[in-house]
């Protein structure tokens, strides 16, 4: 389970924008920022399990378009007063190709429980 | 009643009227002359609305309604060329007019250089609108470059509007540093630095030996040679008081026209304010002194005491981020002694000039915070031996006086002056928050007229008010938009207008955002303020709109989405009915149901099977109904003439055709109608943000209701009689509205803001206003009125939204 999936090129996904990756533990968000930084959450919010792949991205967090919680996508901690986590994923991009590789590894075991 | 005539509507005329009608406002039928097509505005604030921080509206002082109420006969846009003295009249342009008193108030002209060139196309002066607008003009052309004539306060208000329009600017001023007649050189020294960082050019010692071009100006050359290209040319050198008409009428006059203390002129019954005036030998060029005179002037008309007498002066520059100050006589000499304090590391600099144990002249740069505190110390004389250690350092080092500013403030003495441009003291200020319950800077600057005009003393009105008021006074009446920023959603959108900016980057580069791209609470206005103000030329920006705006669709708390087509004025048919019934079945859509807007919601929709859905339903001639939307919703309809007895007008014809107009454009939130066909009012047109209430005599537009969180009936903008001015004043209202509205800010709520009557004035009372606003409607529907559903469903546009990126099955996942 440490392999790295190939999932698109940056480009597919819009600048401060994101996209999904239907896997078979649940859809994973796969943002891109302003500065062509990819991250990879789980694709719920912790408050309310809204879609955060629909939320507005805005620097390195997006917020949550059901209530607006906003989450970081370094950590995936939500921001402010607010507590709570989202599982984040390990990506990659290939400098020339700009390929995007996506981990599941390390958050596999967790991906089950949320996809629940 | 006795007829009393002015010439010039202008700063201190103005103020003569004001206090005129204050004290008595029937003693005279008044006649007003004004050679500017235009009634009386604060023409000290030319510059911010040069250089974009204020719009022209902002700094009206008199409304046409204000000469309305006090039945003033407004003579705009014509001279007087001459003053009869024998047989009282004034001959103006189109007609004489007699008068029993005459206040002469014509202010001054720029003075022109006389060189060579001077008549040149492009070579202007700065002194009122039509020469800001032809800098504002001027500064439209890319890479244009302006030659300013003058380091004075003018001058280089000039320059720093024109370099904030993008302009190239140098500055040409004749002495040794700029501002000579206010600043020594060490302030002027550290002002050339802060106006070079800003990329203006300075030179001083130049002097301008004429002006090149053929027809337009294209250089100018000074004495040693030196060339300069140009395609502007401001003279900013000084002012001559315009005296040509009093001197012809035989009135006495020397530089200016001579004046009493009471303000009188050689003629009894002829008085004169304002920079047209010569009083002991002295002139004057700033506001102050005027207002002072105007009040004498106004209590003299009437018959009441008062004398004007000549008081120092200080100074101030109106560009952000220049903080100087001036007053008295800093010239050093016999028996004077001076202190100086520099923080060259803050562009610090104070200097204090003492003459018999009086302060005499004070000049600051820097750090103006004691400003008004000196400045009374060298009015009232006091002695200031006992404080001479500390005393550069300010009020606040002063004996037990402790450092909080709010402290400092409470300690001003009651005659405390605090508002040097209107002679507003301390207790005037505190006097009338008290006894007239003020509890905004608006309502004190109405009342008191403390910083009303130049808005330097601002921060200390406000500070009196906190200490007056305490907790009740809330300075930042003003809220952000949101934390990336102080600015607040007026602010915001003014400065997008004025400034041009025309992307969200640009916006957040130049009103200093503080986050690198913004937060979902500013982007999604930003995005629509945009939109509403370069229609056809902004490019909506997807990643800034909430979700549902994006996918056209409202998202639904599992995740899944709403559909619902538009249904003209709530007229469906078999056929549509028919459509959305099969893509019930075909998408398995769980629940469909009837909306409080007359039409039919789709919920339940998986985001997948959004475009398909969109193709089935475009495909029988339905669009998007925009119910996701901060845009037109419906245009609820009750059926009206073609069926109801009671019907007075077809008012579901109105409603499709108000809604068949209007589909498609975004508003700062969303806007729901209806159109009733008689006072039944069986559409609930009562509670809309517009509604209609057909009746025998035609339309009666109504807005600003609610029927949400708040419950609130509309209120009645006008009658018409025409289905068509009915069309044309609903949509000028809502193009207002789009123009003006704070993004998630109803109609009810943005008039309350904005008033009853500025939305009449703009779009009831001026046919030409209404006409204006309708056309921009139209403008910006010309790229507005696209079906997002059609362009989505065919596939072409943001695919990227509805299908996930990839897919990772099981065996890969397992690897
Ligand atoms: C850009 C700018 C910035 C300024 N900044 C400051 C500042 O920060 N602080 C400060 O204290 N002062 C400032 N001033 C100076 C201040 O504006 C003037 O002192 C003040 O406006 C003079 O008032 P007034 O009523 O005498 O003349 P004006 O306001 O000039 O009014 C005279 C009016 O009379 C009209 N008129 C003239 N002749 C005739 C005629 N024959 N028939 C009919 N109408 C006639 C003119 O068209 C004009 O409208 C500034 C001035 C300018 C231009
Ligand atoms: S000092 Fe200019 S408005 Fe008060």
């Amino acid at each position: 389970m440490s392999a790295w999936h190939e999932i698109g090129l940056v480009t597919d996904i819009p600048r401060r924008g994101a996209r999904c990756v239907a896997t078979p533990f649940g859809r994973i968000a796969v943002f891109r920022t302003a500065e062509d930084h990819v991250f990879a959450t789980e694709d719920r919010c912790p408050h309310k399990g809204g879609p955060l792949s629909q939320g507005i991205v805005h620097d390195s967090s997006v917020t949550c378009p059901l209530h607006n919680a906003v989450i970081s996508l370094e950590s995936g901690e939500m921001r402010g007063p607010d507590e709570g986590r989202v599982r984040v994923f390990k990506t990659r991009v290939d400098p020339l190709t700009r390929v995007i590789e996506l981990s599941l590894a390390a958050e596999a075991a967790g991906i089950v429980e949320a996809a629940e | 009643m006795q007829r009393l005539v002015v010439i010039g509507a202008g700063m201190a005329s103005g103020r003569v009227l004001e206090t005129l009608f204050e004290t008595d406002p029937d003693a005279f039928a008044v006649t007003l002359f004004n050679a500017e097509p235009r009634g009386n505005y604060n023409r000290i604030m030319l510059s911010p609305v040069l250089s974009g921080e204020k719009s022209f509206e902002e700094i009206v002082t008199h409304s046409d309604d204000w000469y309305g109420e006090h039945k003033v006969t407004c003579r705009f846009g014509e001279k007087v060329v001459a003053i009869d003295r024998a047989r009282k009249v004034v001959v103006g342009e189109k007609g004489e007019v007699p008068y029993d008193r005459l206040i002469v108030a014509t202010g001054s002209v720029p003075f022109i250089v006389p060189v060579e060139g001077r008549d040149l196309d492009g070579v202007i002066t700065y002194r009122d609108l039509d020469d800001t607008n032809r800098m504002i003009e001027a500064s439209g052309r890319p890479g244009s470059r302006a030659v300013v004539i003058g380091g004075g306060l003018l001058g280089l208000e000039a320059a720093a509007g024109l370099r904030l329009r993008g302009m190239e600017v140098t500055v040409l001023h004749l002495s040794g540093h700029l501002m000579d007649r206010q600043l020594d050189e060490a302030a002027g020294y550290l002002l050339r630095k802060d106006l070079e960082k800003r990329g203006i050019a300075v030179m001083t010692r130049a002097s301008t030996e004429r002006i090149l071009g053929d027809t337009r100006v294209e250089a100018v050359e000074l004495a040693d040679g030196t060339r300069l290209e140009a395609d502007l040319v401001v003279m900013a050198v000084g002012i001559r008081p315009s005296v040509e008409i009093a001197r012809a009428a035989g009135l006495a006059v020397n530089r200016a026209i001579v004046v009493d203390a009471q303000m009188r002129t050689s003629d009894p019954d002829i008085y004169a304010v304002g920079e047209c005036v010569e009083f002991n030998g002295t002139l004057f060029g700033l506001v102050a002194p005027l207002y002072e005179q105007a009040k004498v002037l106004a209590n003299c008309l009437v018959g009441k005491p008062g004398s004007f007498s000549v008081r120092e002066l200080s100074t101030k520059l109106k560009v952000t981020g220049c903080d100087l100050f001036s007053a008295g006589d800093f010239s050093v000499g016999e028996g004077r002694e001076e202190i100086v304090l520099r923080d060259p590391s803050q562009g610090v600099y104070r200097r204090l000039v003492i003459e018999n144990d009086r302060l005499v002249g004070a000049v600051m740069y820097g750090d103006t915070g004691d400003a008004n505190w000196f400045f009374d110390l060298i009015r009232d004389g006091a002695p200031v031996a006992a404080m001479r250690e500390t005393l550069i350092f300010g009020q606040s080092y002063q004996g037990a006086a402790p450092l909080d500013p709010m402290a400092a403030v409470a300690a001003l003495p009651d005659d405390a002056e605090i508002c040097g441009c209107n002679g507003v003291c301390k207790s005037k200020i505190t006097g009338a928050i008290t006894s007239k319950g003020l509890t905004s800077l608006d309502a004190v600057r109405v009342h008191t007229k403390a910083s009303s005009s130049c808005g330097t003393c601002t921060g200390l009105v406000e500070q009196l008010m906190a200490l007056t008021l305490g907790n009740a006074f809330n300075p930042q009446a003003v809220k952000p938009m949101c934390g990336c920023t102080d600015l607040g959603h007026a602010d915001v959108r003014r400065l997008i207008v004025a400034k041009q900016l025309k992307s969200i980057p640009e916006v957040m580069q130049e009103l200093e955002w503080k986050t690198s791209c913004g937060c979902a609470k500013c982007r999604p206005a930003l995005n629509y303020y945009l939109i509403a103000d370069w229609p056809g030329e902004y490019v909506d920006d997807d990643q800034s709109r909430f979700i549902n705006e994006r996918v056209h669709a409202n998202i639904q708390k599992d995740g899944t989405y709403s559909v619902v087509p538009r249904m003209w004025g709530g007229i469906t048919s078999a056929k549509e009915l028919r459509a959305i019934a099969d893509v019930a079945d075909k998408f398995q859509i769980p629940t469909v149901k009837c909306t409080g807007g007359q039409r039919i919601d789709l919920l339940g929709v998986k985001k997948e099977d959004l475009p398909a859905v969109w193709a089935d339903l475009n495909a029988a001639g339905m669009v998007s109904g925009a119910a996701y939307g901060k845009a037109l919703r419906t245009v609820k309809t009750c059926v009206g003439t073609d069926w109801c007895r009671f019907g007075t007008q077809d008012s579901t014809g109105l409603g499709v055709r108000i809604e068949k107009f209007m589909w498609g454009s975004w508003t700062p939130a969303k806007v729901k109608m209806a159109v009733s066909g008689c006072p039944r009012n069986c559409a609930e047109a009562t509670c809309k943000d517009v509604g209609v209430i057909c009746t025998d005599a035609g339309y009666e537009i109504h807005f600003a209701g609610a029927a949400g969180l708040d419950i609130k009936g509309t209120e009645v903008l006008t009658q018409v009689k025409t289905e068509d001015e009915a069309l044309e004043m609903i949509v000028a209202l809502v193009q207002l509205y789009r123009e003006q509205g704070h993004y998630l800010e109803r109609i009810y709520k943005w008039l309350k803001r904005v008033g009853m009557e500025s939305v009449r004035a703009a779009v009831v009372d001026d046919a030409e206003k209404r006409r204006f606003y309708f056309e921009r409607f139209v403008k910006s529907q010309e790229t507005a009125q696209r079906d997002p559903w059609a362009d989505r469903a065919s596939g072409g546009v943001a695919s990227h939204e509805f299908r996930p990126m990839a897919e990772i099955t099981f065996k890969e996942a397992a690897e």
